[in-house]
């Protein structure tokens, strides 16, 4: 087993809602996730899985329970140093790309070396360039996104959230958007990337084909996290409209 | 230091990206910004304006005028009494004074009449801002010629000389007890409309060829303000005890200018102008705030702070109103500058002023502010902002 990078431990996460009602989202979860380490994590929507994504990337707090970074409670951070580190430390894949409509490939890559310091911040160009060269999109640098196909924004999108060089990468539904061939294609890229820079790399996903490529899977439902082995036969007939399998226990999977 | 330059750079990137809706919305505050900075350029140059025109009467900003006290005893003869008040000027280094008196001369020519001619110095067109339009004024040197020379206005020589122009030297004749020939040697303007024939002569002409029409009772000291009050009595002393029976008044308290409270109503409508443009520009920031809640989180996952994103957005009115407010002044350098001050004022300006430094000043830090307040609300809501429910936005 590889250090910790991530620990949660017991965390909860409510949300009260506006007539006063308190609404459980995440239910005293448990997750530690090793530098280098690919984790998997599926879920039906509104399940969760988001918010376990924002509680690691720091966007989010829990409720309850606690989150250890690098074996350090985060909870004492304030909102600044929850910043910095969020933008040392991680970097995020969206479903939607989210790249930043009207700059180019290149301006998006290099977006977040804007909040980096000294030396990465003044040669974020060339950086950015060097890491859209990474990715296949060397020549595409002065592209408009809506001008880029899913798989090149998404493969741009990748770029951006790797330029940092994250010790930690979070995917929410990196191929969602995308076909088959082109998800396939943009995990690879992703995998190798972590692969290479020695981070962790925690995949949210609808798609169990996606979820096995995964060193560890896991499912969400309820607000619970538990570990599943995901087999062939049950990835194929998921590709046939069977439902999720359901959560092996805890002890089969040790 | 990066923080802040990244904050620019990321602010110009914005309104680089929505330059038309920048554009627009910053049309009203490079215009409010060109009306305050030109208001105030104006307000500038009008009080110059009517400080000059009440200077071409009063004489320049300290000037102490001296009268004839009318008694008798003292010294009686005009050159003499010209004589001690030159020494007593010179003594206390009063670099500019003048006689100014009248003498009733008669002028030959085509329509011969008796002439009321101003008996000055040369100094005369210093201190009380005559300027010719055509020739020269008086200088030191036409003290010693050997004939009087004269500066005259137009009627003069349309009334004397047939119209003829200064280049062309033209002569007259004047005559008291005797008759002597000048020449003209420049024209003034005419200062208003149906002026009669006008005429300047030297006091040293009249008092070597005219001695019976010279007087000396009336003068004028351009002082420094500091020392106008003592310089009056000390002036008045010395006089008297040299037998020269004039008193130097002491300045009027206050020099002839534009009433503050003008100023401050011509300032007040460029203001509310910028208000309203600032109002307009709050307005498009805002809408454009929430059309960019997404971009906000996905800069938030980057790693931006609150402060940062606060910062960031001011920092886009700022530096759209900067813009603006330079375009402002450079349209208000325009207009004042190509402005007709001879219409607008009735004079044009003898000291020509530079642009009011003040007045650009006055507009740049109105644009600059006007975009600091804009940019307020929209950067609170921005920071306002969840992280997780702008990138799900």
């Amino acid at each position: 087993m590889t250090d910790t990078l991530v620990d949660l431990r017991g965390v909860v996460r409510d949300i009260v809602l506006p007539d006063g009602r308190v609404l459980p989202i995440l239910r005293g979860l448990d997750l530690s996730v090793g530098a280098g380490e690919h984790v998997a994590v599926v879920g039906r929507s509104g399940t969760g899985k988001s918010t376990l994504l924002n509680i690691l990337g720091l966007l989010d707090s829990p409720t309850a329970g606690e989150y250890l970074l690098d074996g350090s409670s985060v909870e004492s951070l304030g909102q600044r140093a929850r910043a910095r580190r969020r933008g040392e430390d991680f970097g995020f894949v969206f479903q939607q790309f989210n790249l930043l409509p009207g700059r180019t490939a290149l301006a998006n890559v290099a977006a977040p070396l804007l909040y980096a310091r000294g030396k990465d911040f003044w040669t974020r160009r060339r950086r950015a360039l060097d890491m859209l060269e990474r990715v296949g999109l060397g020549d595409r640098w002065e592209t408009m996104p809506d001008k880029l196909s899913g798989g090149e924004q998404q493969r741009v999108a990748i770029a951006r959230a790797l330029v940092r060089t994250p010790r930690v990468i979070l995917a929410d539904e990196p191929t969602g958007a995308l076909d088959v061939d082109t998800g396939r294609a943009v995990m690879s890229l992703l995998e190798e990337a972590a692969t290479s820079t020695g981070a962790a790399l925690v995949t949210i996903t609808h798609d169990l084909a996606i979820a096995a490529r995964a060193d560890r899977q896991f499912r969400l439902d309820a607000g619970v996290l538990a570990p599943i082995v995901l087999e062939a036969a049950a990835v194929v007939e998921h590709a046939l409209g069977v439902p999720v399998p359901a959560p092996t226990s805890a002890e089969a999977v040790a | 230091m990066t923080g802040i330059v990244g904050a620019v750079v990321e602010a110009w990137d914005e309104l680089r990206i929505h330059r038309v809706r920048v554009l627009l919305a910053l049309i009203g505050v490079a215009v409010a910004v060109t009306a305050i900075t030109a208001v105030t350029a104006a307000v500038t140059m009008l009080s110059q304006a009517m400080a000059e025109q009440s200077e071409r009467w009063m004489g320049r900003d300290t000037t102490l005028s001296a009268w004839s006290t009318g008694m008798s005893g003292g010294l009686q003869d005009a050159a003499e009494i010209d004589a001690v008040v030159d020494e007593v000027a010179e003594r206390y280094d009063i670099s500019y004074h003048t006689i100014e008196t009248w003498a009733s001369l008669s002028v030959q020519g085509p329509a011969s009449s008796g002439l009321d001619v101003t008996v000055v110095d040369p100094d005369y067109g210093t201190i009380l801002r005559r300027q010719v339009d055509d020739g020269r004024w008086f200088t030191d040197q036409d003290t010693e010629r050997l004939a009087p020379v004269l500066v005259v206005n137009q009627p003069f020589l349309d009334a004397y000389a047939g119209g003829a122009s200064v280049a062309s030297r033209p002569v007259v004749t004047l005559q008291g007890a005797t008759s002597v020939v000048t020449s003209v040697v420049g024209r003034v303007p005419v200062e208003y409309s149906e002026e009669g024939p006008r005429a300047y002569v030297l006091f040293d002409h009249v008092a070597r060829w005219f001695p019976d029409a010279a007087s000396a009772d009336s003068y004028r000291f351009w002082v420094p303000p500091e020392s106008a009050t003592e310089l009056a009595g000390v002036l008045t002393r010395d006089l008297a005890a040299a037998g020269v029976p004039i008193s130097v008044e002491p300045p009027y308290d206050e020099a002839f200018a534009l009433d503050g409270a003008a100023q401050w109503v011509a300032l007040g409508v460029g203001a509310f102008a910028l208000l309203l443009g600032g109002l307009g520009l709050v307005n498009i920031a805002l809408v454009t705030v929430r059309y960019r809640i997404r971009e906000i989180g996905i800069r938030r996952s980057f790693g931006a702070t609150g402060g940062r994103v606060f910062f960031g957005v001011l920092m886009e009115s700022v530096v759209a109103t900067t813009v603006a407010g330079v375009v402002g002044v450079v349209l208000a350098v325009a207009f004042v500058k190509w402005m007709p001050v001879e219409r607008i004022f009735g004079a044009a300006l003898q000291d020509e002023l530079p642009f009011p430094l003040s007045a650009a000043l006055v507009g740049m830090a109105s644009a600059v502010g006007i975009g600091a307040l804009a940019g307020l609300v929209p950067a609170v809501y921005a920071v306002r902002v969840r992280p997780i429910d702008a990138i799900r936005y």
